[in-house]
């Protein structure tokens, strides 16, 4: 790789290890003037960290960083936004409760005689976000808006901040729909086009990463693997590149999934009839049996998160029932739940799933001993003990069992999430985006999980966004559209099918 | 290199202990004493038990520990609570009239019986009892409004600190009492083994909190529950009971420290009676590491050292001639150096400058 005058951005043997991990090991990384280059890897392969090596959040130990032709130091993240370099990060950092003006402007805002100049100020976000080919009501309160809109705002502030002359994009589309990612790739085209600005693109999702960028950087456990131009490398090596093997669960999963079909029980391990939320979602009817794993398709926001969270009791229904192994369902908490044998996975893992400062151990078995209760409790030498049965089974990497969970990459805090819920023992499994944000291998692992516990019994209720996901795994398909089920379909269903009804264009 | 890497390892690792940094803050003061006051660590035996300037500091932090355990609990939610220092003047009044009742004007007996030293109204076990559950019930009120009125800690708290040293001047007519009965006032003037009495309660209470933290899985849920109360819901854990139970935990405490209070200093006056403590209380928690506002991992340990460093800086600032108004100036420095030490910026900022010395030696 000869130094062009081309590249913005040229990284050169960059070394970082934290206590205990080398994070990356002698990676080398190149930025060229007006491309899209995709960042890809497992998770842990060290993207992230090479990210904040080049925002000035963490400092290389070794290795040399070169913006613009000028070998720089960057000391801090003030300091790389002074140098043009703008970052837009997975968890959007916005402020709901504020303006789309306030938020594309804060801290900058336009003053005029000692207080903030609101007209100045709204007309600049404007122009910004013309930029972008977004018109918008720029004095909306932001938590209105759709996330794809937040995720626009939080780059049209990107852009703002330090008239950026490279944008970094991390995940940016993990939560958003098919429809709002086409809107944000047209705006990365628009910004690569008619502005040659250079943007370092980070996703899990690899059609995305074939359908905009046209270099792949592939990264794995801290090393550089390559650099490739799209055209020149097909998917299937892509993935083998990413994960160090092939892969061939997928094919495995069909097989495993046809076998656990005949296990799936006759009578209704739970019942609902017309359980319902006002103003969350609409009563509806649904069966769930040991052995079946029943998938939940719909766009984000249609109300498979509202269900999962009646089901188990994060939300009280006000119609409707529901009888779980034939007993009536008479107090919705999560607590009575769990004694119920129903387990959540939550969507939100950083919100509503782990708890970031305790370990790994007692994040595992978290749920166990709430349902032990305040005194029946578990010995250090047991709670060892089944910690380390769940990082062995479901492979969770991390240095030790009492390592702070929130020091995981995302894929193993899932997973610990996952083993939380396994070792309450349910007999439903409810997994609400079990995979998101989370790497190729980890996700078959995942999907495997969900078939092999199918096979011993449970039932599991599978929620995602990824369509091909959802109809790889599941035995039967409820489709959500506008807070309401509208559809189900069991068996062999084709994806257009699917996607019509998600749609709302099915043919009668 | 190796050698490098080994010494800053180690000193990472015990920077890292939750102990460290009250322990330091402690050594400091004590050194600081021994360099500037004459004859600090004097102790020699005066009508049978220990007598000096260490064992007052012991002697006078009973309290504030005291506190401090049930405030690390609250703290650790992601709570606090104000109304310590006026629950320990409720619980300190209701036990005087209990003592007394004639001394406030209430004729409850024919005999005043006033300087009587084994006079109490009534049965001493009650006089402790009763004054624990009204603290209790104090901390339920507090525990009610936060748990389940979802009212901001510091407001819903701050209601029975301006509210309860009222409570507590209805109680007692507003007439300060002097306590007679021997048995009351050796809680915080008598003797054991040659320690102040008062120590051993502050021990029993420290062990009883570790027990009930540490032994049963409250603890954790205590710590979850401050640091993301929304997983430790989906987790099945009843944020509403936990934070219920450590507000009433922390109104017992207080009221237990009230009674050591009222009887070191041998009158009950509404007004005077935890004066300032819930700051003290609060301090010492802070300067054993458990985080204001966001809660989470705490250690009683740290805690009880913690109120060690508020009652040393204290004693020391009064035995150089600090006079008592401004005492309270002094406890500001002290504190702000010891939370200076735990900012991470102030502590990259340490970290580096050791890094640096080390790498100069190894040139040399």
């Amino acid at each position: 790789m000869a130094e062009s005058s081309n590249d913005i951005v040229a990284m050169k043997g960059i070394y970082k290890s934290f206590p205990g991990v080398h994070a990356l090991e002698d990676v080398d990384f190149t930025l060229r003037k007006g491309e899209i280059h995709a960042l890809v890897g497992e998770n842990g392969a060290g993207k992230s960290t090479l990210i904040k090596v080049l925002t000035g959040v963490e400092r290389p130990n070794k290795g040399t960083i070169t913006v613009n032709q000028h070998t720089t130091n960057i000391r801090s993240p003030q300091h790389a936004q002074a140098l043009g370099i703008s970052t837009v990060y997975q968890e959007v950092n916005l402020c709901l409760n504020l303006t789309v003006a306030e938020n594309i402007m804060i801290g900058r805002e336009p003053m005029k005689f000692g207080s903030i100049d609101w007209g100045a100020m709204n007309a600049r976000a404007r122009q910004i976000l013309q930029r972008l080919d977004l018109d918008l009501d720029v004095t909306q309160t932001l938590g209105t808006c759709s996330v794809a809109i937040q995720q626009m705002a939080a780059i049209a502030r990107a852009l703002e901040i330090s008239s950026a002359r490279i944008l970094i994009l991390d995940e940016p589309t993990s939560s958003l729909t098919i429809h709002e990612t086409e809107q944000l790739f047209a705006v990365m085209r628009k910004l690569k086009k008619t502005e040659g600005m250079p943007i370092i693109f980070i996703t899990h999702f690899l059609n995305q990463v074939y359908e905009i960028a046209d270099r792949i950087t592939v990264l794995r456990n801290g090393r550089l693997v390559g650099t490739y131009a799209t055209a020149a490398l097909p998917p299937l090596e892509l993935i083998t590149k990413m994960i160090g093997r092939t892969i061939t669960e997928f094919d495995d999963m069909t097989k495993l999934k046809r076998e656990s079909s005949q296990h799936i029980k006759g009578d209704a391990l739970l019942q609902a009839e017309g359980l319902g939320l006002t103003g969350s979602i609409s009563p509806f009817d649904l069966e769930l049996h040991a052995g079946e794993v029943v998938g939940l398709a719909g766009l984000l926001g249609s109300g498979r998160t509202e269900l999962a969270q009646l089901l188990f009791g994060i939300e009280k229904p006000d119609s409707g029932s529901m009888t779980i192994d034939g007993k009536p369902v008479k107090d919705y908490s999560p607590l009575s739940s769990i004694d119920r044998g129903v387990a959540l996975c939550p969507e939100d893992r950083k919100d509503a799933g782990v708890v970031g400062e305790l370990t790994v151990r007692e994040n595992i078995i978290l749920a166990m001993q709430a349902s032990l209760g305040w005194f029946k409790h578990l010995s250090t030498q047991e709670q060892y003990k089944i910690a380390e049965k769940y990082i062995k089974l479901l492979n969770i990497s991390t240095p030790s069992v009492d390592q702070a969970v929130k020091n995981l990459s995302g894929g193993n805090q899932q997973k610990v999430i996952l083993a939380r819920w396994l070792a309450t023992n349910p007999q439903l499994l409810i997994l609400d985006e079990p995979t998101r944000g989370i790497d190729v291998g980890t996700k078959a692992e995942i999907q495997k999980l969900v078939l092999s516990l199918a096979e011993e019994g449970k039932s599991c209720l599978f929620i995602s966004s990824e369509l091909d996901e959802v109809l790889r795994t599941s035995h039967r398909i409820v489709v959500l559209r506008d807070h309401e089920k509208v559809t189900e379909y069991s068996g062999e269903v084709g994806e257009r099918k699917i996607m019509q009804a998600i749609a709302g264009s099915e043919q009668p | 290199m190796t050698q490098s890497k080994n010494t800053s390892f180690n000193w990472g690792k015990i920077t890292e202990s939750r102990l460290f940094f009250p322990l330091l803050a402690l050594v400091l003061i004590l050194l600081f004493d021994l360099i500037f006051i004459h004859g600090f660590y004097h102790i020699e035996i005066k009508q049978g038990h220990l007598y000096g300037n260490l064992i007052d500091v012991l002697r006078n932090a009973a309290p504030t520990m005291v506190l401090a355990m049930g405030m690390t609990l609250v703290i650790a939610t992601g709570g606090v609570d104000l109304s310590v220092g006026a629950i320990m003047a409720i619980a300190a009044s209701t036990a005087c009239i209990m003592l007394n009742p004639n001394l406030v004007g209430i004729k409850l007996a024919d005999v005043t019986r006033e300087a009587d030293p084994t006079y109490s109204f009534f049965p001493l076990w009650s006089v402790i009892l009763i004054p624990l559950i009204i603290a209790g019930i104090c901390g339920l009120w507090n525990g009610v409004l936060v748990a389940y009125g979802k009212i901001q800690p510091m407001v819903a708290t701050l209601i029975l600190m301006i509210a309860g040293r009222g409570i507590a001047q209805l109680v007692t007519n507003a007439i300060k009492i002097i306590i007679y009965n021997q048995t009351f006032l050796y809680l915080g003037n008598g003797w054991l083994f040659l320690l102040p009495f008062a120590l051993f309660i502050a021990a029993f209470v420290f062990a009883i909190t570790w027990l009930i933290t540490r032994r049963t899985s409250l603890g954790m849920f205590i710590e979850a529950v401050g640091i993301n109360a929304r997983s430790s819901f989906y987790s099945g854990i009843d944020e509403k009971k936990i934070k219920l139970f450590v507000y009433v935990f922390c109104g017992i405490c207080a009221g237990i420290a009230g009674m050591i209070a009222v009887s070191s200093i041998r009158t009950s006056d509404a007004n005077q009676v935890g004066l300032y403590f819930e700051l003290d209380a609060i301090l010492a928690v802070i300067i054993g590491g458990t985080l204001l506002g966001n809660g989470g991992r705490f250690s009683l340990l740290a805690s009880a050292i913690g109120a060690l460093v508020i009652q040393a800086t204290t004693t020391s600032s009064l035995a150089i001639g600090v006079p008592a108004s401004a005492l309270i100036a002094v406890k500001a420095v002290v504190v702000i150096l010891v939370i200076l030490l735990y900012s991470q910026q102030v502590r990259d900022f340490i970290q580096k400058i050791t890094a640096q010395t080390v790498q100069e030696e190894e040139k040399s």
